[in-house]
């Protein structure tokens, strides 16, 4: 995931940008997680003596995993951030504060919200269609939704150049209706929308299917329509699996790149968002300025990650409500 | 008939669930679907109620077909499997949930709510959410709920399976009186025998699919119309050739029989014999105290028969070899069943029939 996400055009600081790409958008696998199984609160188990030979293996495994993730994270992050702020306050406000930067920032909130606001829809929608219908092409329905995990974003923008670009079948369409979508915003959307959309309804789907339908029969059966159903029976319980995944929606969505670099033309100003904003800083070799607008993003990572942990607590103190 | 179904099917897929059921109940009855696992109670319940759709034949409720009417508009309170409680709702919102939808005003579904929870005799448990009740509870809440709406007709799917077994019991004779005391037209879903026979004025078995008979328990006790019913409810059981039997030679043909355990005595080699011809030779293989009797199993021609042997005989022990008297059986051809009668007890060799 790391060699499209980063992109290859230039020669990067691949560590740093690797960190900064990771604390954004998160590899795919730590998505498939429910927030009810966090990693480091489980309640130590009391193990008898004899199942203690494994000690030295256990504190080697444990120390080196806390080496790699300073060398392969914090190292890097914290690199991003030293050459940030490494010539004080004032040149990285500068930065921060640059009309390009700025424009850069509304342009990723967005793309953001309306990737995560389209793939919230759509993902409660096919979660619901699929643990509540039996209908004929579940199956290939639920391959789909995964398609995007398993295709490179570079592959994913390149469809959409192949779709709506110059030689593009929908070209001549779009022409006629003068309707711009490669190199303007609704393709940086689009291509977002596709990078992102399996989160939410991957999210949702166990959590549907593992609850049943029951409850809503019932709800129905008393003469509930289907808004009252979804809103006071359904969303109660699926509502922080819902958050969590919109939140990890969000973090991928900000911080993709490859996708969004093939669609984006690399129009300054017009259809630059953060993340190919600091390629093109880093390509004119300013000293500050990638790394200042990298710090955002690692900064709106920090929050996101912040956002989703709160999530995670307030839901396991909601499930005692959970019956059995 | 209150509720009537006329040959009602339903197929999953090639799957027969439901083949042909018709049955019908009369205003105020309680009715008990029983029948084992799988055998299609909860679907015919579900159907009754419109969660699922039959491929053909008809529902009646009160003289009207409803096959093409809303689940909702049938007005009826359905009791799921596992209760199925609003899990983020209280007790109170959870009763409160069908008169909100009917936007019944809010000071007569407080009355209502309180009449409801005093009724299942849970007040001060209103603001309590599911999880935070015992099983019990959680029954009575989800029988509340659905009674909020006074529907005309209640159903239950396997209302106490959920619960171990000396609440059940409880709960059971709790659920009994308040329908009888509501007058309202019920039926409920078990695979209970003792369970419908105890609760239920009708009990309808139901076996892959098919009805195999409806009546009152004392009717399907006293005259079941198939091996199944015989075997189902009561302890019997069922064997082949009934006519090697002593005392049988010269019984009706039949297909196969099923005997009773009271229908059955055991002697030890010891006690007098009044009919000593016709008797078996029988060897005790297995013994269970019952409380108030002793189940005795006695092989006899290689059948294992069931008996209840009083506490007050002199004890048995397996292996012993024993005289078993058979009163009577019941037997089953392809249309009919026979009560028979041992023939050298009182010589009557025909049998007479019974059932159907
Ligand atoms: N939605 C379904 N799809 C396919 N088969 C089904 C479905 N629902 C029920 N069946 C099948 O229909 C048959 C009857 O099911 P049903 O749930 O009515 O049985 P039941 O008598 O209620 O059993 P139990 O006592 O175990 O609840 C079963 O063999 C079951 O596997
Ligand atoms: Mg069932």
């Amino acid at each position: 995931m790391s060699a499209a996400t980063t992109g290859s055009k230039a020669v990067f600081e691949a560590a740093a940008l690797e960190a900064t790409s990771l604390a954004a958008g998160g590899p795919a696998a730590t998505v498939l997680k429910t927030p009810a199984a966090p990693l480091f609160s489980r309640p130590r188990p009391n193990r008898p003596a004899y199942m203690d030979e494994g000690r030295l293996l256990r504190r080697g495994l444990i120390a080196a995993s806390f080496l790699f993730v300073f060398v392969a994270i914090i190292l890097p992050l914290a690199a991003v951030l030293s050459r940030a702020f490494g010539h004080g306050w004032g040149p990285f406000w500068a930065a921060a504060t640059d009309l390009f930067t700025v424009r850069a920032l509304k342009l990723t909130l967005l793309t953001t919200v309306s990737a995560v606001a389209a793939n919230t829809l759509f993902g409660l929608a096919a979660a619901w269609a699929l643990t509540r219908f039996n209908f004929r092409g579940q199956g290939l329905l639920i391959t789909l939704i995964d398609l995007p995990f398993a295709v490179s974003p570079v592959i994913a923008g390149l469809i959409f150049i192949l779709t709506f670009g110059r030689l593009g079948w929908l070209h001549p369409l779009l022409t006629a209706w003068d309707v711009k979508i490669v190199f303007a915003t609704p393709g940086l959307v689009l291509a977002t929308i596709f990078v992102t959309l399996p989160f939410v309804a991957r999210e949702l789907i166990p959590v549907l299917a593992a609850r049943g339908a029951d409850e809503e029969q019932a709800a129905a059966l008393m003469g509930a329509g289907f808004f009252r159903v979804f809103f006071e029976v359904t969303l109660p319980h699926i509502r922080w699996a819902l958050l969590y995944s919109v939140i990890l929606c969000a973090a991928r969505a900000m911080g993709e790149f490859g996708a969004v670099s093939v669609v984006s033309g690399h129009l300054r100003g017009k259809t630059i968002t953060l993340p190919l904003h600091i390629e093109i800083l880093y390509n004119e070799h300013k000293i500050t300025e990638p790394f200042a607008v990298a710090a955002i993003l690692v900064f709106s990572s920090l929050l996101i990650l912040l956002a989703r942990n709160i999530v995670e607590t307030v839901a396991k103190k909601e499930r005692y409500l959970d019956v059995r | 008939m209150y509720v009537e179904l006329n040959n009602v099917s339903k197929n999953f897929g090639h799957f027969q669930a439901v083949r042909n059921v018709s049955f019908g109940l009369e205003k105020g009855v309680l009715g008990a679907l029983l029948g084992p696992s799988g055998s299609g109670k909860t679907t015919i319940l579900r159907m009754i109620a419109g969660l699922e759709n039959p491929d053909s034949g008809d529902i009646f409720l009160d003289q009207l077909r409803v096959n093409d009417i809303e689940p909702s508009r049938r007005g009826l309170g359905f009791v799921f499997q596992n209760y199925a409680l609003f899990r983020y709702m209280t007790v109170f919102d959870n009763i409160a949930f069908g008169l909100k939808t009917q936007k019944v005003p809010r000071d007569q579904i407080r009355q209502r709510v309180e009449e409801l929870t005093a009724l299942i005799g849970m007040e001060g448990l209103e603001s309590r959410y599911p999880a935070q009740l015992s099983g019990g509870q959680r029954q009575r809440v989800a029988f509340a709920r659905a009674l909020a709406p006074n529907p005309r007709i209640l159903l239950l799917d396997e209302p106490f399976a959920a619960i171990d077994a000396k609440v059940r019991r409880e709960l059971r004779s709790w659920l009994r009186g308040m329908i009888s005391q509501l007058k309202i037209t019920s039926i409920f879903v078990t695979h209970d025998q003792a369970e419908a026979i105890e609760v239920a004025d009708q009990i309808i078995v139901a076996n892959l699919g098919r009805v195999e008979q409806a009546g009152t328990p004392l009717e399907l006790y006293r005259s079941p119309a198939t091996p199944f019913v015989a075997r189902f409810l009561g302890d019997s059981t069922v064997i082949g050739d009934y006519r090697v039997l002593a005392g049988f030679e010269n019984a009706p043909e039949g297909a196969e029989c099923a005997i009773r355990p009271e229908f059955i005595r055991i002697y030890d080699l010891q006690e007098p014999i009044q009919y000593e011809n016709s008797v078996e030779d029988g060897e005790v293989v297995s013994l269970a105290f019952r409380g108030d009797s002793i189940e005795t199993g006695v092989n006899v021609r290689g059948f294992v028969l069931t008996a209840f042997r009083s506490l007050e005989k002199r004890p048995l022990a397996v292996g012993q070899k024993v005289k078993v008297l058979i009163y009577r059986l019941y037997a089953f051809d392809r249309e009919q069943a026979l009560l028979i009668g041992n023939n050298r007890l009182d010589d009557v060799a025909d049998g007479y029939r019974i059932g159907i």
